[in-house]
């Protein structure tokens, strides 16, 4: 039932995470253990609630058109895996990483 | 990558087929700092030195919008008789790309800041059109890949990326239109449209050569007359407004080609290679993209109240077609002059200046966009900053159509108001340059050159017309240019019957 | 006790007093932590990251102010911080191997205001991955252990910060909760562990786990210590648009003696009898003692409540999956090589992070993903209006809303391991979380477990309306100053028994 509920492989795609074949199964049981778990919302009528994605109501937070300091670039760059030229360096990019 | 050189179908297979196209376009926006942080939104500085924890998507730090970019949006929408909604939000478009900082892009899906709309244009022979807007939503911009290691800087080939974020979070406006348009003339004139629109909004420079504008196109065909729409393709990598053309004009050929063939159109995104001047298929996975768009949880909603909407409205300037309208209808220009006018907003502002002095939309376009255009090139100094007045213009427009200067003497007193300013009467009244037209005056300054001449007399006697010609020059050059030449000739001929 | 351990157990307000009075000097403090502190850590394991040049420089500057005339709230106060806020040079890890050698180049808001009003940074304490549990366990860098029994986990997220303050290894510390993980580890830790309203207390610089729910908070062994802290960190951020622009209202002045004129609710639906007669009759004495205090308790009933976990499981992994998108081995921290960009997408995600922050990530991209997106995510949402309202309803009848802070005291490693069941220890915190609410832990009692010898301390929840952090911190006091419950446990171990 596990693998019904969730497409484990296709979900790893989309966020990116390269899983073993061992991964894919525990994943696949524990995450449609938790499916089944939050399933119980089902037995929440929301049909006439709306919903919430900021609990707090503030409204129209802006700032000003100001311009105000940078990092450096060697302080951007500090944590970089690979740089080059002041650039960030990345190995290729395929058109599918898109 | 599969190209496909298309011949150019027949003229009547061509006519047979209506092209159906829509236009995507992205336009950075223009303000001091960048959408979400303080950086500067800059074009151009070395890489990676216009960023900061927000534009770098450090793990802890958090956008907060630019209220000047919303500004910029409601003034857009309202350009375009848009819809702005009472109330807004910013989403996030989850897919992982190298020049995408967080991953992730703050953009806008089911509710944008503006929807609907219509953008009015006009094309090269003065036919108005309308092309429906979808809507127009904000966003952010990514950073920039320089693609390395092939040798040619194009991604096929190449061993490694280097990624500059100076570009990333700056303020992007995404415009949709309907699939109104249908052809690529009219496409581009849509993209004029916009960018006339915007750059008189002061809301961005739209330099394409800049990346500052990038756009799209939807291209699909139908028979004549058909309801329903054909199948689309979509176009990328058009980096300039007669990329635009050439890629629209050249997937019309393309699909005209296989319909005519029988063959079927496939839904899928084409790329333009301008060298080759064709379309080449993209698809490489055609997994459509799951971009788990959602609230971004880290900003509030926008609402936008009806006196903000009022208050940006009333600051709007006269928008480019109202001008172009008043231009053609009231003055009467062609579609060309109105163009260039409606083009150069701080020549049509002087253009207007002068001719509420003067009076003569006619007399003030043949000097705005004749000599004074002509110096300015010259020059470098934009008219409206030139020393000429508008004022000083209308001065010389009103002494020309009275007749009180001529045209030869009109230009010198252009070219002394150009260098020193100051007011076309004076200078005309100082140095005596009204034209002269009484008779015993320009009588007596034919007499001088009859006396000064006699060859070319003789010359005229035995059936020279080219020696009138001469004496008329001789007559203006000794009076300054200030005897009406019209009245020049009719003495001579008189003198010399 | 030597002059050095009454360091460690004085409080923040007694340090303050004398390091503004210039009896004491914020360099003299910052050393004797400076000295004490690697050997008294050595096996608890509350710390990551010890920030002695920090500290010392943060002492130097505080000595300065004072001698010019200042006086400041947290003078030579030393302070751990939750190694998922960014402090400016130091290392800062969030508990992941993806994140092990980054260095922030810029100081969380929060950080930065606590350091401004005097304290002196100790260093960086450890947390469950990407604040992403509820034992401290799924750290992948160190193996924090519960001051009061070695065996047992200090609880989390911040684990670390809770058992910095248990031990008597910092006088304060931030945490971030963002379903309990202050509070539950507060009540493991016998600390007082406060999350303040949503909105109150900057996020940025705190690097995200669920942005709609993360909040920053103190850890204090008094709720009179918690008030001064949070006083310090509290208060609008222009840097964050979803703090709130709100004047700030100080708590330190709004402590009370006594309830009289409350009315405190106990939920119906948030009942103990199912936790076992020892646990059961704890929370009965704590009620009892709110109502000795004055309080009138009334019964409020919380109907989707029940909703809470299911809903929180939608909306926080759906909101990690995003926030965490960035870890992709471009600009900063892990890099695994891969033949192409999405390759070593792939492989960097996959050997930096940890099972339990993938399976959130997986859950949380697959509610959000094409076809899935209103049956989980909107739903979800919904049910979050639901439940906030229920709070709303309830706080028409009641002032403060009691309950307790987890299901159990602090279990042993290992206790846990089916996710779900792990989930279950955040019950209570986690519809407050939803609602937005603040809450705190404060100790109210101890219970030996089955599977233990020596009696564990427990937490009491109170939750207050929005924006009523006087309320809460005021009332919290009250029950603290009467029933002592802190201090009737035995001293906290910070070492392993030879
Ligand atoms: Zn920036």
């Amino acid at each position: 039932m596990a693998s019904d509920r969730i497409d484990v492989r296709h979900v790893a795609k989309l966020a990116r995470l390269a899983l073993t074949e061992s991964e894919v199964l525990r994943y696949g049981s524990q995450l449609a253990g938790l499916l089944t778990f939050v399933d119980e919302l089902r037995g929440l009528d929301t049909e006439h609630v709306g919903a919430t994605a900021q609990v707090v109501e503030s409204r129209n937070v802006t700032r000003p058109d100001v311009v105000g300091p940078c990092l450096s670039r060697e302080d951007a760059l500090a944590g970089a895996p690979q740089a080059q030229n002041g650039f960030f360096r990345v190995p290729k990019i395929i058109a599918a990483a898109e | 990558m599969i190209s496909e050189r298309s011949s150019v179908p027949p003229a009547d297979a061509a006519a047979k087929y209506e092209a159906v196209i829509g236009i995507e376009c992205h336009v950075e926006l223009k303000t001091a700092s960048k959408m979400f942080c303080g950086c500067p939104n800059a074009f151009g500085g070395e890489p990676n030195t216009q960023v900061c924890p927000v534009c770098l998507a450090l793990p802890g730090a958090l956008p907060v919008p630019n209220a000047a970019a919303i500004e910029h949006m409601i003034r857009a929408g309202l350009a375009f008789d848009c819809a702005i909604p009472a109330f807004s939000k910013f989403d996030r478009k989850n897919y992982f790309y190298p020049d995408m900082p967080k991953d992730y892009q703050i953009s806008q899906y089911d509710m944008p800041l503006t929807q609907g709309g219509v953008v009015r244009y006009w094309l090269a022979d003065g036919t108005l059109r309308e092309c429906r807007l979808t809507r127009i939503h904000l966003e952010e911009d990514t950073g920039k890949s320089t693609h390395a290691g092939s040798g040619d800087g194009r991604i096929a080939g190449s061993t490694y990326s280097l990624v500059d974020f100076n570009r990333a979070g700056v303020p992007l406006m995404e415009c949709v239109s309907d699939p109104d348009i249908r052809s690529a003339d009219e496409a581009v004139a849509f993209l004029d449209a916009l960018k006339r629109t915007f750059v008189q909004l002061g809301i961005s420079d739209v330099k394409m050569e800049e990346g500052s504008l990038r756009c799209d196109a939807n291209v699909s065909l139908r028979l004549r007359g058909a309801a329903e729409y054909g199948t689309k393709t979509e176009i990328k990598n058009m980096n300039s407004f007669r990329s635009v053309h050439r890629a629209i004009q050249s997937e019309i050929e393309r699909q005209t080609g296989l319909l005519e063939r029988g063959e079927r159109i496939i839904q899928e995104t084409r790329g333009w290679d301008e060298a080759g001047g064709v379309t080449h298929s993209m698809r490489s996975k055609e997994k459509a993209h799951d971009y788990r768009y959602f609230p971004d949880p880290d900003l509030v909603p926008m609402e936008i109240d009806a006196a903000t909407v009022e208050r940006v409205r009333a600051a709007l300037p006269e928008l480019p077609i109202a001008r172009y309208e008043r231009y053609v209808d009231a003055y009467k220009l062609s579609v060309a002059q109105a163009t260039q006018l409606v083009d150069n907003a701080s020549l049509a502002e002087y253009f207007d200046r002068a001719v509420d002095s003067a009076k003569s939309p006619a007399g003030v376009l043949n000097f705005v966009l004749g000599d004074l255009s002509r110096l300015a090139n010259e020059s470098g100094i934009e008219v409206a900053h030139s020393k000429v007045t508008p004022e000083a213009l209308a001065e010389l427009v009103a002494l020309t159509d009275a007749k009180t200067i001529n045209s030869k003497v009109a230009k010198d007193v252009l070219v002394r108001l150009w260098n020193d300013g100051g007011s076309a009467k004076a200078i005309v009244q100082a140095d005596g340059l009204a034209q002269v037209s009484d008779p015993a005056a320009v009588g007596a300054f034919v007499d001088a050159a009859l006396a000064a001449n006699p060859k070319s007399v003789a010359d005229f006697a035995a059936g020279k017309e080219n020696a009138l010609k001469f004496l008329i020059g001789q007559v203006m050059k000794a009076s300054r240019g200030t005897a009406n030449p019209a009245l020049v000739e009719t003495v001579l001929r008189d003198r010399m019957r | 006790m030597s002059a050095d351990d009454l360091l460690f157990t004085s409080g923040a307000r007694a340090i303050a007093r004398s390091v503004n009075r210039r009896e004491r000097s914020a360099a003299d403090i910052a050393e004797a932590v400076r000295v004490a502190l690697p050997e008294r850590d050595r096996d608890l394991g509350a710390y990551l990251t010890l920030t002695p040049d920090l500290m010392r420089q943060h002492a130097r500057r505080v000595d300065e102010r004072i001698a010019a005339g200042e006086t400041l709230p947290l003078a030579g106060v030393p302070v751990a911080i939750k190694d998922n806020m960014c402090l400016r040079g130091t290392r800062t890890t969030c508990g992941s191997k993806m994140l092990e050698n980054w260095i922030a180049p810029y100081t969380a808001t929060a950080v930065g205001r606590l350091l401004a009003a005097g304290a002196l940074p100790i260093g960086k304490t450890n947390m469950d991955e990407f604040a992403m549990g509820s034992s401290c366990e799924n750290s992948a860098l160190r193996t924090t252990r519960n001051p009061y029994d070695f065996d047992r986990v200090p609880g989390g997220s911040s684990g670390g910060s809770a058992a910095a303050v248990g031990a008597e290894l910092a006088t304060l510390a931030l945490g971030s909760d963002t379903g309990g993980s202050i509070r539950e580890p507060a009540a493991f830790c016998n600390v007082v562990g406060f999350k303040p309203t949503y909105g109150r207390v900057s996020r940025y610089g705190l690097i995200a786990f669920a942005s709609s729910l993360d909040q920053i908070g103190p850890f204090a062994r008094t709720v009179e210590d918690a008030a001064l802290a949070y006083d310090a960190i509290a208060g609008y951020d222009p840097l964050d648009a979803t703090s709130l622009n709100a004047p700030n209202e100080p708590t330190a002045d709004a402590l009370r003696t006594d309830l009289r004129g409350m009315r405190v609710g106990i939920v119906k639906e948030f009942g103990t009898a199912d936790l076992g007669p020892a646990i059961h009759a704890a929370y009965a004495q704590a009620y009892a003692d709110l109502a000795a205090l004055g309080a009138e308790l009334v019964e409020v009933e919380l109907p989707t409540a029940k909703y809470g976990l299911a809903t929180y499981y939608l909306i926080a992994p759906a909101e990690c999956s995003s926030n965490l998108a960035r870890f992709d081995g471009v600009r900063y921290g892990l890099r695994v090589d891969g033949a192409d960009v999405g390759e070593m997408y792939e492989k960097t995600r996959a050997a930096g992070f940890g099972d339990e922050v993938k399976r959130r990530i997986l859950i949380g991209t697959y509610a959000l993903s094409s076809g899935y997106y209103d049956a989980y995510y909107v739903k979800a949402q919904k049910a979050r209006t639901a439940i906030a309202d229920d709070f709303k309803r309830a706080f028409a009848r009641c002032d403060l809303i009691a309950s307790p802070a987890a299901s159990t005291p602090a279990f042993t490693f290992n206790a846990k391991s089916d996710p779900v069941a792990m989930y279950l220890m955040d019950y209570y915190t986690i519809p407050v979380s939803l609602a937005g609410l603040p809450a705190l832990s404060v100790p109210c009692g101890a219970v030996v477990p089955e599977d233990g010898t020596r009696p564990m301390p427990l937490g009491l929840q109170l939750a207050a309306p929005l924006f009523s952090e006087r309320l809460l911190l005021g009332a919290a006091h009250a029950y603290e100053r009467a029933t002592q419950h802190a201090l009737k446990l035995p001293r906290p171990q910070i070492a392993k028994a030879p």
